[in-house]
């Protein structure tokens, strides 16, 4: 007995930095990110992505540690949205004297609120039938925007000023990089929350529901209740986000609800992988890079993103954090070097291969869209005639000998991953 | 003594079929009670009846003097009657550990607590060890508990439903699909946690009941045909003809 309360106060007293460590380094990165990356462009691709890593976080609340899924998340940080502008406005005719910072968790609120009245009768089944329900209303709830004009304003929706605001110690939200860490500052406070709420009893539950619900309800809990709680959390910080996506654009419309926003955060999540905490924040950053990066040179960028999603979802359903997690074991072993080559041989024939099957869909794509009479394109650097036969002969060769080549690769890459993987001899100090 | 669980005329029909046929049954408290029966006597059925699974058709269930028909499991659970399962009903994703630690948190009143941090609460976690020492999954703890061998899933399963310390512990055939070695252990950690509690089973393993039991109830096709001691059960020739009659038509 003594000996297990010794490993228990050894794991239970892990050092400061392995505690905290991570949080710190998060906080500066936070602070630190757009002193390197100053350009207009990358603020705005920051202030969204923090936006969505909060969303893609909330949603992982349901799916990934409660086993529930929605097809209608957006509907939370939609109303979330609708109701910051709103406040924004208030503040701006003098009703209401609020700080804009403080304006999202209005939108916490009332996505709670909504989470609590759905969730009453939506989550007293998980699997299809929520999935089913949460699709409903979030037709519903779209739908209901363009007939409550007065709260959703219609089509064109709600507009509202940030800078209207009292000005506190210089800062009146003029300038992108003041929003920026605003939204900084939310995201480490309600990613530090939501990362402490999977730590809560309700936390672990929502575990144990998510791998058995049946059984939980034979130590105590009962899994509507366990469900209902998780849906309600995931919606205010759903909320939360929402309200910063309205200080950041000033505007939110019926789009910020409806089942195109409720399916982007699925892909963010389950591309980032659902299994991880930090899953939705790689899928988060991941998804925006592509949305704001991949669109200045592709008009087709959604189809990619697609492609992405699907190849995720056939081959690594742990996601890109899974991909990660998945050398851990070797990182441990101190083998990742054996790795390196065989990557670089199976990796450089598939970026070939890759580039040739980008460079059809794109100059497909060019030969389709383009205006009649414009047959010149460019492609990272190169102008080429897309009516002519010389360019579909290079990406076709591009990606048959890309892909073959990269075919032959995958037995060494395969080896070299046991050879990384194998249990260690006893002479090599393997504490396992 | 008083009584642990009582039925009275307790059935059970999923549309015109019924499986359980007005069961009456008192268990007292601090008794090791065996139900035993042929292959479709409705033993699991009668287990998922009290513990609140099912809903029953007719007839009560009370727990402890207090009528407990037709509550929910949890419900049930917290009136101190906890139960494991036939087929082994764990939580596959989540480590050992945490499998134990989410079985005591309920009764250690956390509740749908979200302001504890589960890792900072010392007591629980010492007690999640204890209890781990105690089902010999210590060395195991931090494995997922879907990959553990069927035997030490068994012992989860039998550790997930004594944890929590209920007064009344029902086990579901805990020794099925157990080696012989395997059985002896199962059977030493069935009588060290259940030691003076209400310990009710349902088992094919003749050996195991006659070892563990204080009283055997018969049951065949829904009815109770007696309950006794094992030594009179063993002799009772209305359950060898039925019991052992069955048994041989299976075979």
């Amino acid at each position: 007995m003594s000996e297990t309360t010794n490993t228990l106060t050894g794991v239970m007293s892990l050092s400061l930095t392995k505690r905290f460590g991570p949080w710190f380094f998060l906080a500066i990165g936070l602070i630190v990110l757009p002193l390197i990356f100053s350009s207009n462009i990358s603020v705005y691709t920051m202030n969204l992505m923090g936006i969505f890593i909060i969303f893609a976080l909330s949603y992982n609340m349901l799916l990934g540690q409660g086993g529930m899924l929605s097809f209608g998340h957006a509907v939370y940080f939609g109303l979330g949205g609708f109701m910051s502008v709103h406040f924004m406005n208030y503040v701006e005719a003098g009703i209401v004297n609020l700080p804009v910072f403080v304006l999202p968790i209005f939108g916490g609120v009332i996505g709670l609120v909504f989470a609590l009245i759905i969730g009453s009768f939506s989550t007293r089944r998980s699997g299809t039938v929520f999935a089913m329900i949460s699709l409903g209303i979030g037709e519903l709830i779209a739908s209901c925007s363009l007939i409550f004009v007065a709260f959703f304003g219609g089509e064109e929706g709600v507009t509202g000023d940030r800078t209207m605001g009292p000005v506190i110690m210089d800062v009146d939200f003029a300038q992108d990089i003041e929003v920026y860490y605003l939204i900084a500052a939310w995201a480490f406070i309600t990613i530090a929350l939501m990362y402490l709420f999977s730590r809560t009893p309700m936390g672990r539950m929502a575990n144990a529901v998510r791998d058995n619900d049946e059984r939980s309800e034979f130590i105590g809990y009962s899994q509507q209740r366990v469900r209902l709680i998780s849906f309600c959390a995931s919606g205010f910080f759903a909320g939360i986000a929402g309200g910063l996506f309205a200080i950041n654009f000033e505007i939110v419309t019926e789009e910020n609800l409806n089942a195109l926003t409720s399916g982007v955060v699925l892909l963010m999540a389950y591309i980032g992988g659902v299994g991880f905490f930090i899953g939705p924040i790689v899928g988060a950053v991941v998804f925006t890079l592509l949305q704001t990066l991949l669109s200045n040179y592709t008009e087709i960028w959604q189809l990619y993103v697609g492609v992405l999603f699907v190849l995720t979802v056939m081959y690594v359903p742990q996601g890109l954090t899974g991909i990660l997690a998945m050398h851990g074991p070797a990182f441990k072993m101190k083998r990742l070097s054996v790795l390196f080559v065989p990557y670089l041989r199976m990796g450089v024939p598939t970026l070939f291969m890759l580039a040739g099957i980008s460079g059809f869909l794109e100059i497909m794509h060019h030969v389709r869209s383009a205006a009649v009479g414009e047959t010149s394109m460019s492609l990272i650097g190169f102008e080429f005639d897309s009516h002519g036969v010389m360019p579909w002969v290079i990406v076709g060769v591009l990606a048959v000998v890309g892909g073959i080549v990269s075919k032959t690769q995958l037995p060494q890459m395969k080896d070299a991953w046991e050879t990384a993987n194998a249990p260690m001899d006893s002479n090599e100090g393997a504490s396992s | 003594m008083t009584s642990a669980i009582e039925l009275k005329d307790l059935r059970k029909n999923f549309g015109p079929a019924e499986i359980i046929r007005g069961v009456s049954l008192d268990i007292k408290k601090g008794e090791r009670h065996a139900i035993i029966g042929p292959n479709g006597a409705g033993k699991s059925t009668l287990f998922h009846l009290i513990s609140g699974r099912y809903n029953v058709s007719g007839g009560s269930v009370s727990l402890n003097g207090e009528n407990i028909s037709n509550l929910p499991p949890y419900e049930i659970y917290r009136k101190g009657l906890s139960r494991s399962f036939q087929v082994t009903n764990i939580f596959p994703r989540m480590s050992v550990f945490e499998n134990v630690r989410c079985s005591l948190m309920w009764v250690s009143e956390y509740k749908y607590s979200f302001w504890h941090l589960v890792d900072r609460e010392k007591k629980l976690n010492v007690r999640t060890m204890e209890v781990l020492d105690e089902i010999g999954l210590t060395s195991r703890q931090h494995v997922p508990a879907g990959v553990l061998t069927y035997a030490e899933q068994r012992a989860l399963e039998i550790g997930i439903a004594a944890a929590g310390g209920a007064g009344v512990i029902m086990l579901d055939e805990p020794t099925a699909g157990m080696s012989h070695s395997e059985t002896d252990q199962a059977i030493e950690l069935i009588r060290r946690i259940t030691a003076g509690k209400t310990l009710v089973m349902v088992e094919h393993d003749m050996g195991v009941v006659f070892d563990l039991a204080d009283r055997i109830s018969v049951l065949v096709y829904g009815e109770i045909i007696a309950t006794d001691t094992p030594e009179n059960i063993r002799n009772n020739k209305a359950v060898k003809e039925a019991y052992l009659g069955a048994e041989s038509e299976d075979a």
